[in-house]
């Protein structure tokens, strides 16, 4: 006790004391006022976030999906699509269109990540919808299953996308596209978006689980190695057929004709 | 005028006409060069595949233009094999048409019938060897050979009793009941009205009683796809709207064409597409035939929901599922 009261009168007490106190004081603040700032600068983010989408929305998207996305007669309305099917769209290339074909196709996104995200949450902030994920949000590799995927592949997919996820035709010049190389959210969204013609894979008849699976067993079937060389673009019967009939059969009739004619 | 003409003769096979290699030493010698060149190249093809089993690691890829990545073990052992088989066939052909005697031979056919000399010693050496196994003596072996012989013969008329039976009401009924509830395939889990979304399409089947198995056969009939729509969407009469549910539709997969699973739904278009033929059915109209060789639409499955909120069968199919056959009514 004597030693603490001769430093009282040490030169340095009142600044040291004076330092001490001010912190303490500063510390307590910031930390009392550090919750409330966190969420009132995400809140201001998301806002302008929706604002940047609203002025890109304004510039590329509305001459065709109107100024207030409410559709026109060459697209539909966006509202209530959801973050998902914008993010899907968009983050594939799909939208914007390159023309007015039949169907929108898989290309180098024109939009960046953040402007994709910034038109994903203005279009989700017209009215409530599928919201859109990331890959790391999506435990494939975690919770997914090869063989049950292969399964609810078969049943639900298999009939437009291929056997093996190569992509086939529908009618009058549609189809349903190849799903190799595709980012795992992009497929996961197009299953509960149904984009364009494809129908929509509600949670409750594959559930979140199955829908993962799905996901496991593409990404293994891209992972495949052709061991043979030419994959023939994995659509089983009628390129190995063609291939077979013209130049097999050729390479035959080729030989016959070699054999039976006379050496001169 | 008198008519001149007269048949042309029989101008007989044209002059024989000697290869190069026959007088030309030059060309025998090439001729004779090409051959083992052949040969030689069958050697080299067995050692690249012996090279190819032994050394080439089977996990080792590598590019080639055209096939794009190959596993070079596997492609090894085939062109391996490949050149050593051809090298050796092509050699022989080559080496025969080119260097071994070119000499035509005419072969005249002969008399189908055999000499009345061959004939009558045919007949003795049976009667005579006949007599020798004892034959006419030994009944008891001669009977029983007889009834085996005859027995064998049996089998093969037995077997087309797997041409039936007929199969009877198999093909008019489905595993579909009044009250059936439909599940998800895969899966099996009942599934409510609310859990298909507009524009969602779900692929069911009808829900197993207790201890009932289900087998690829019944797969086959009733594999049914359901699918909500808007229900102001459809152009459906009374009775076929009293179907649905809350803008939810069921139609059997199986195509009235050649029973193929019909499951491409366009989503835009509310069509759905038959992969085998491209039969196309109007699912806004109960699956009217559009496009394509289907001759019937659709089956449709009448669908309510029950106490619980549960999909369910109304009732069951009201015509037969899939393709045409003799017996059918309609």
């Amino acid at each position: 006790m004597k030693k603490l009261s001769s430093l009282r009168k040490h030169k340095f007490a009142l600044p040291v004391l004076i330092l001490v106190a001010l912190s303490s004081l500063g510390f307590t603040f910031s930390a009392a006022t550090a919750a409330p700032a966190k969420s009132q600068l995400a809140a201001s983010a998301k806002s302008t976030l929706i604002a940047e989408g609203k002025e890109l929305f304004l510039k590329g998207c509305s001459s065709c999906h109107g100024l207030n996305a409410e559709g026109g007669s060459i697209a539909p309305s966006l509202i209530g699509v959801g973050a998902a099917s914008v993010d899907f769209q968009v983050g594939t290339g799909r939208m914007p269109m390159a023309d007015m074909s039949q169907q929108a196709m898989r290309k180098k996104p024109l939009y960046t990540e953040e402007q994709t995200a910034a038109l994903a949450a203005y279009v989700a902030s017209l009215a409530p919808g599928p919201a859109s994920l990331t890959n790391e949000e999506i435990e494939w590799e975690r919770d997914g299953n090869t063989a049950e995927g292969g399964e609810l592949f078969r049943n639900n997919c298999a009939m437009c996308h291929n056997f093996a996820g190569q992509g086939g035709a529908l009618t009058q010049g549609k189809y349903a596209p190849t799903i190799m190389g595709v980012e795992p959210k992009h497929i996961y969204e197009a299953m509960i978006t149904g984009p364009q013609s494809m129908p929509v894979f509600s949670d409750k008849t594959i559930t979140v689980e199955e829908k993962l699976s799905i996901i496991k067993w593409i990404k293994a079937a891209e992972a495949e190695p052709n061991l043979g060389g030419a994959s023939l673009g994995r659509v089983g019967p009628v390129t190995e057929g063609l291939l077979v009939w013209t130049f097999g059969l050729g390479l035959l009739i080729g030989i016959a004709v070699w054999l039976a004619s006379k050496a001169r | 005028m008198a008519n001149d003409l007269t048949p042309l003769s029989d101008p007989g096979l044209p002059k024989h006409v000697h290869r190069k290699a026959d007088h030309d030493p030059k060309a025998e010698k090439r001729a004779e060069q090409q051959v083992a060149i052949l040969f030689a190249l069958s050697a080299v093809g067995t050692i690249l595949f012996i090279y190819s089993y032994i050394f080439i690691k089977t996990d080792l890829f590598v590019f080639l233009p055209l096939l794009g990545n190959t596993n070079a073990h596997q492609l090894g052992l085939g062109m391996g094999l490949t050149i050593a088989l051809l090298g050796i066939g092509f050699g022989a052909v080559h080496w025969a048409k080119t260097l071994m005697s070119d000499t035509e031979v005419i072969a005249e056919r002969h008399e189908f019938r055999s000499s009345d000399e061959d004939r009558s010693e045919f007949v003795k050496t049976v009667k005579e060897r006949s007599a020798e196994a004892g034959l006419g003596r030994r009944s008891l072996i001669k009977r029983t050979l007889g009834i085996s012989v005859g027995l064998v013969g049996l089998s093969p008329i037995l077997l087309l009793r797997d041409l039936g039976p007929l199969p009877k009401k198999q093909l008019e009924e489905t595993s579909w009941r009044t009250g059936t509830r439909l599940v998800t395939d895969p899966g099996d889990r009942p599934i409510k009205a609310s859990d298909l979304e507009v524009g969602a399409v779900a692929q069911v089947l009808p829900e197993l009683r207790m201890g009932q198995k289900r087998t690829l056969e019944d797969i086959g009939k009733d594999a049914v796809l359901l699918i909500r729509l808007r229900p102001e969407e459809f152009q459906l009469d009374a009775e076929r709207k009293s179907w649905t549910h809350e803008g939810i539709i069921a139609f059997s997969k199986i195509c009235s064409h050649m029973g193929c699973a019909v499951a491409l739904y366009e989503q835009q278009t509310k069509h759905l597409l038959c992969p085998c033929h491209q039969s196309t059915f109007d699912v806004t109209r109960a699956a009217k035939v559009i496009f394509g060789p289907a001759a019937r639409p659709l089956p449709q499955l009448a669908i309510t929901v029950d106490a619980q909120g549960y999909l369910i069968a109304q009732q069951p199919f009201n015509e037969s599922v899939g393709p045409s056959y003799w017996e059918r009514s309609s």
